[in-house]
């Protein structure tokens, strides 16, 4: 098969994995092939990374595809002209002789220098030590592990005995890395087939998005995600098709050019700031998509200058003040949990008690430039969701949306009510960080009345 | 000078002018001058994005020609612009007894344009670096314009005809990629991500911009720096405060880097207040600062 082919196919692999690639990102592949020397290993996949995969995300996937493809590539090449390593069937050698400790200090030197070819020789010295037992498990992470372990290297935060640096764990995972691609070639020799191609496993690629993420990548969204709020009412500015003269400043301005009006003066256009109360639903049955919430509510609060927040399980409360006062989120959740004081008895949610409270507190604030959010399962657990009075704020406010954690499969099932609450808000399912972020092009979006 | 001819070329023409590339950062910028296309470098505040634009135009001996957006940018601030004032002036100078055809073909002439960086960059007879800094900052129309700029390299202007380029530039997009940028805009560049440096590259660009620090600082510095990023802060130091922080120590005549010099200094690298909290707390045991000896 010839280079063009490959690297078409090469595409083509990309395509499959969600990468948008058009012919002429391919045409500037080609043209930055001839300008870099194959040969080399790097130089060649910095040459394809700079012209096909255009986001950090993109790139992620590159480099799994790249090692992936090529790796099968070559292979295959190598079953097909029965190309086998010098020694014994099994492919690796003297497995028995091996001195362990030194094996490792080696190990822990290589990996610690970073160098890729020393840690590849000391991975197949490894497998050959420790992989061939009769205990091959049939899983490549199974029997990497096994190693890592046997290997005893750790990713301790103490220092070791020997004074020397311990070992992070990104050094420990390309180390891992190598691992897993020799013993995956000793497989391939073995059996001389490939093992099927399957797609990237969406764990590996995607950002870590679920409810059960940890706080820290919640975070890194977030951020992002304020920096596009911060910027996002812009866009919208060029759209409108007349600019307002402002007369007074026209007039004024023309003052310099003999009362001659030679500057136009236009009104500033605003973006659209919504007023926003946003409703957080903090009960159990929401564990773990509230932290997901409240770091939301932590961000807007940053972005939004009018905005009051409310928590509710039982009992409504506002945490406007928490918000103002506490900057970092971990003192805001503290805070919440000692001070907001919202589970009553039970310790379920209430939602038409929350209504009625929440009525009580703000019906005389809601305009309709206010815009409420609702975070919530909407499980009223079995009690009355009192849609009249969240139809009543509803009818107050501007827009109401409402977030729900639950996967839209689950809504009505159980005691769940979205469908009492569905004909007064616009409902978004929002368990992604990637449906948040529609939710928030949603929310800038001007209105079209 | 003249154009590259390989990779190893542009690394050594860029470490000669004090920047150090990275691997990638070599490739794509050879390509960029081979291609003729436009380079979009993200990658986290400070580590060497506006850097590599200026290093490559001192290079390639190439004017530098940058264009900061922000937000509300339009094509008056970035292309160009027509001199209202003084066509207002020429109208009324002619007075009356001229035809309308005659001024009106007078009034748009290339007198009466006013050239912003775009233009200049386009027009310039000698071959320029140009540096669209932080694209992110603007709207998508802005984005669409510069489309027919970054394939074409030519500037359609509705009065006057269409402007080419007599050199072709080499152009660098940055982007903090606080927003997506559109995808017909990605599809016309090269991509680069600038990340921070590896321990021993940082360890270079400290001892290319601080000689006189002691080795043993330098590399300790590094590596404390290094360990500072992995913690979970609002703003993680770049590059430009290690070498801050390295000049300051410098100053301080520091011979090590204990916890006392850390947390005197460490304003440097750390600028908000939550992160600075969550700094000190880890000085001791995360960051491997022995406390002074009695």
């Amino acid at each position: 098969m010839s280079l063009p082919a490959r690297i078409v196919d090469f595409a083509e692999a990309l395509r499959a994995e969600g990468l948008a690639l058009g012919t002429s990102e391919l045409l500037d592949a080609f043209a930055a092939l001839d300008e870099v020397p194959w040969t080399d290993r790097a130089a060649f996949r910095e040459a394809l990374a700079a012209t096909l995969a255009k986001s950090p995300e993109d790139r992620r996937v590159f480099e799994l595809v790249f090692e992936r493809f090529f790796f099968r590539a070559a292979e295959q090449q190598a079953v097909a002209r029965a190309v086998r390593e010098a020694g014994e069937s099994d492919g690796v050698t003297g497995g028995e002789r091996i001195d362990l400790d030194n094996l490792r200090e080696q190990a822990i030197q290589a990996i610690r220098d970073g160098d890729e070819s020393a840690m590849r020789d000391l991975a197949r010295l490894a497998i050959a030590a420790l992989g061939r037992r009769g205990e091959g498990s049939g899983v490549l992470g199974v029997d990497v592990q096994r190693i890592r372990r046997a290997l005893e290297l750790r990713s301790d935060a103490q220092p070791r005995e020997d004074g020397g640096e311990p070992l992070t764990r990104d050094q420990i995972r390309r180390f891992e890395q190598q691992l897993r691609r020799e013993l995956e070639r000793a497989e391939i020799e073995r059996t001389q087939q490939l093992p099927p191609a399957r797609p990237l496993n969406e764990l590996d690629r995607a950002l870590p998005s679920g409810p059960l993420q940890d706080l820290a990548a919640v975070h890194r969204v977030v951020m992002q995600l304020k920096r596009r709020l911060a910027t996002h009412g812009h866009e919208a500015r060029g759209r409108r098709a007349h600019a307002h003269v402002d007369v007074r400043r026209t007039m004024r301005a023309s003052l310099q050019t003999g009362g001659v009006p030679v500057m136009l003066k236009f009104r500033p256009q605003r973006p659209r700031r919504p007023e926003l109360y946003v409703l957080c639903d903090v009960s159990t049955s929401v564990t773990s998509a509230s932290v997901f919430f409240l770091s939301v509510l932590h961000a807007l609060h940053g972005s939004f200058r009018k905005m009051r927040s409310f928590v509710f399980v039982e009992r409504i409360s506002e945490v406007t003040d928490v918000f103002a006062r506490e900057r970092s989120f971990k003192a805001v959740s503290e805070a919440i949990g000692r001070d907001a004081g919202v589970a009553d008895v039970s310790g379920y949610t209430d939602y038409g008690r929350v209504w009625r409270e929440f009525l009580g507190l703000v019906e005389d604030d809601l305009h309709p430039r206010a815009t409420v959010i609702v975070l919530g399962d909407a499980r009223t657990n079995g009690r009355d969701p009192c849609a009249d009075a969240f139809a009543r704020v509803a009818a107050h406010a501007g827009r109401t949306f409402w977030l729900n954690p639950e996967p839209r499969l689950y809504w009505n099932y159980g005691d769940s009510v979205v469908r009492a609450y569905a004909p007064f808000c616009e409902l978004h399912e929002c368990w992604t960080t990637r449906q948040l972020e529609e939710f928030v092009k949603a929310l800038t979006r001007p209105q079209h009345v | 000078m003249a154009d590259p001819t390989s990779i190893s070329d542009v690394d050594a023409g860029l470490r000669s002018v004090g920047y150090l590339p990275g691997e990638s950062t070599a490739l794509v910028s050879f390509l960029a001058a081979r291609l003729g296309k436009p380079v979009l470098v993200e990658g986290p505040a400070g580590v060497g994005k506006t850097e590599l634009a200026k290093a490559l135009s001192r290079y390639l001996g190439r004017k530098l020609v940058r264009l900061q957006c922000y937000e509300g940018l339009d094509e008056a601030k970035a292309l160009y612009e027509w001199n209202y004032r003084k066509q207002l002036l020429r109208i009324q100078a002619e007075a009356a007894g001229t035809g309308w055809d005659a001024v009106q073909d007078d009034i748009f002439g290339e007198e009466f344009l006013l050239a912003r960086p775009l233009m200049d960059a386009i027009a310039s007879a000698e071959p320029v670096v140009l540096l669209i800094d932080e694209i992110d900052k603007t709207d998508q129309e802005f984005e669409a314009m510069l489309l027919e700029l970054l394939s074409d390299f030519q500037i359609s202007i509705p009065e006057l005809g269409r402007i080419e380029a007599r050199t072709h530039p080499v152009v660098l997009l940055t982007s903090n990629n606080s927003r997506e940028l559109t995808e017909a805009l990605k599809r016309r560049c090269l991509y680069l991500w600038l990340d921070y440096p590896s321990v021993q590259h940082e360890l270079e660009i400290v001892r290319l911009h601080a000689p006189e620090l002691p080795a043993a600082v330098a590399a300790k510095l590094v590596e404390v720096i290094a360990r500072v990023r992995e913690l979970d802060l609002k703003k993680p130091p770049s590059i430009a405060e290690s070498i801050d922080w390295a000049r300051a120590l410098l100053l301080l005549g520091t011979d090590e880097i204990d916890e006392d010099v850390f947390r005197a200094t460490m304003s440097i690298i750390v600028k908000h207040r939550t992160d600075l909290d969550v700094v000190a707390e880890r000085a001791g045991v995360r960051l491997g600062l022995s406390p002074r000896a009695a």
